[in-house]
């Protein structure tokens, strides 16, 4: 025990000394999450619109009243009639422009019909396709309840949307879980691949090998510390999406902790395999990043939706730990949900965890014969 | 005299090629044993089963008394090891470094102060206790991890080619550590490829192929050759067998 307690000692020394490796633990875990919470933000706001009236009636006024009241929009400039849209758009000042047609009031009230046309600047698709629903959003809104009251249209269909588990579309929601399954694979996974194979690229472990410590004591006395660092990110992270972005944690604690626990142990074995397979810091740190860093953005479900991909990488993905990770933790967190709804992710996140003990052993064994 | 360490018969096979071919000697307590060969010869993958770190094919192997094969814990308590990359923690100072060697191998806080105080003084180190071994000049590294390695009092201590890139002078002034710690009764097994070193050695095996070809004093080898020195002893040992 006190030969182990020597190891830790070493191994946070190591840590705390390194600045690279304290901006990693410490540093990036932040970041990434205010980054992607606060400025990488999918939800729009104040976007600059043109607005050209050709009507200037009371309905088109108090439509044009209720978008910019919605926060959604500012008024950049209003359009005589007759202006060059697309000269508008070239300028590059507005995002979207919502022209209304000669005689609007008159039409709608007539029969039962106008026409507003919305021009979005597509080049940035993403952000077009959300300016052209909340405002088409708002400006049905407002027909409905104002004025199609008095008219009684037969055989109408109103479809009621309700957005339930984040009834605000924050997509906050969504990078909390996901950072932190990055972080943690950061953290656990490429830290510990690079830790231990720095030993072998410096020579101390052949010694450690050659003394009497047991390979099991020098893996956990490296292992150890990174557990418990990225334990307290895990909580960092629960924490700041909850008081800072209000990502609320419906479940129970103990649990989502648990699974973040079994999370962390995976990347740990999925570290441990690696830094047996790379004979120097280099290669742990290039195959950590190619292998776990950018699958884990790009193919466990964070950014894409998994069921978008084509259908090698839908494949592909089942392989990506995160995936099943950041199910659990959206059903944990959102929905409240306990063991018997994501008994099957943990059990994949299980599997895997021995699964990589299991060929590190073997590699291990390999490599000492 | 006693023998610290008997291998008979020793071979070690990776796949179809065999990097120890039926090995035997035998080494005395005390003596400073050199274990030569070109690079590939297998001197390596011998000292790495000696140490515990690899495990032989067949044969009978037995280091500080206790077999490798089943005692392999008593072995690496008894036995202190210095890779070719001198082997200290760069991002850990001096007194740091002795610390955690000293834990490992289970040495009291208070004997490692006695012990620590000592050895500072006899490399002249006292004021660079608290420096980082980075930045410390190679020379001191060596010599520091050389001491490190036989801080617990090991019945033998291997190095393996510990000398690689320094200078004849301070290899000279390591060869003085290595001297006391003989003196003291530390077994010295040493692998090198610096011929001059050979001859600083009581006895020297050489290997090629991964057979051991000759295994002597230094004089009787020169004597056995018809040679001046130990590199006239190496060369004409690589070409009988080419």
């Amino acid at each position: 025990m006190k030969q182990f307690i020597g190891f830790l000692h070493k191994e946070f020394l190591h840590i705390f000394r390194d600045p690279r490796t304290m901006i990693i633990i410490f540093g990036l875990p932040i970041v990434q999450l205010l980054l992607f919470g606060e400025v990488i933000n999918n939800d729009l706001q104040n976007s600059k619109i043109a607005i050209l009236d050709q009507s200037h009636d009371n309905t088109t006024r108090e439509i044009t009243t209720k978008l910019l009241s919605s926060g959604y929009f500012i008024l950049e400039e209003e359009l005589l009639p007759g202006t060059d849209v697309e000269n508008v758009f070239r300028r590059g000042k507005v995002k979207m422009v919502i022209d209304f047609e000669q005689n609007f009031e008159q039409n709608l009230e007539r029969h039962g019909k106008a026409r507003v046309q919305l021009l979005a600047d597509a080049s940035d698709p993403n952000t077009a396709r959300i300016l052209t629903n909340y405002a088409s959003g708002i400006i049905n809104d407002y027909v409905n309840k104002e004025k199609l009251q008095n008219l009684t249209l037969p055989n109408q269909i109103n479809t009621e949307v309700r957005m339930l588990y984040n009834e605000g579309l924050k997509s906050v929601y969504m990078f909390v879980p996901g950072i932190m399954a990055m972080i943690l694979m950061l953290i656990s996974a490429m830290m510990t691949s690079i830790s231990i194979s720095r030993e072998k690229e410096l020579g101390t472990m052949e010694v450690l090998l050659a003394s009497p410590l047991k390979p099991i004591q020098i893996v956990l006395g490296k292992v150890t510390p990174y557990l418990l660092l990225s334990f307290i990110n895990a909580l960092t992270i629960i924490l700041l999406g909850t008081l800072v972005f209000g990502v609320p944690i419906k479940g129970s604690i103990v649990f989502l902790t648990a699974e973040s626990f079994l999370f962390i142990l995976m990347a740990l074995s999925l570290g441990i395999l690696i830094s047996t397979i790379a004979p120097n810091q280099m290669v742990a740190m290039f195959v950590s990043v190619l292998a776990l860093m950018l699958p884990t953005i790009l193919l466990s479900g964070f950014m894409f939706p998994i069921e978008n991909m084509p259908l090698p990488l839908q494949i592909l993905s089942n392989v990506m730990p995160p995936r099943w990770f950041i199910i659990i933790i959206k059903n944990i967190m959102l929905k409240g949900t306990g063991i018997l709804y994501v008994w099957k992710e943990t059990l994949v996140l299980i599997t895997m965890t021995l699964v990589f003990i299991g060929l590190s052993v073997k590699n291990f064994k390999i490599r000492l014969e | 005299m006693e023998k610290v360490i008997t291998v008979r018969n020793l071979v070690k096979k990776f796949g179809a090629f065999v990097a120890n071919d039926h090995l035997n000697f035998d080494v005395y307590q005390g003596e400073i044993f050199g274990f030569l060969g070109a690079n590939g010869a297998g001197k390596t993958t011998a000292m790495k089963i000696l140490c515990g770190l690899s495990s032989p094919t067949s044969g009978e192997v037995n280091v500080g008394g206790f077999d490798i094969y089943t005692e392999t814990e008593k072995v690496k308590r008894n036995i202190g090891y210095m890779s070719q990359k001198f082997s200290l923690y760069e991002d850990l100072t001096v007194a740091e470094n002795i610390r955690f060697f000293s834990g490992i191998y289970g040495i009291s806080p208070s004997e490692r102060k006695e012990k620590q105080e000592k050895l500072l003084k006899d490399l002249g180190l006292e004021s660079s206790k608290d420096s980082l071994i980075g930045s410390l000049p190679l020379g001191w590294k060596q010599k520091l991890a050389f001491s490190v390695a036989i801080f617990h009092d090991p019945k033998i201590v291997f190095l393996d080619e510990p000398t690689g890139g320094v200078d004849p002078i301070t290899r000279r002034k390591f060869w003085d550590l290595i001297y006391e710690a003989a003196d003291r009764g530390i077994t010295v097994f040493v692998t090198t490829h610096y011929m001059d070193e050979a001859e600083y050695c009581n006895r020297v095996s050489i290997m090629n192929a991964g057979k051991i070809e000759a295994l002597d004093t230094p004089e009787n080898l020169k004597k056995q050759f018809g040679a001046e020195n130990m590199d006239e002893v190496f060369l004409k040992i690589a070409r009988n067998v080419e």
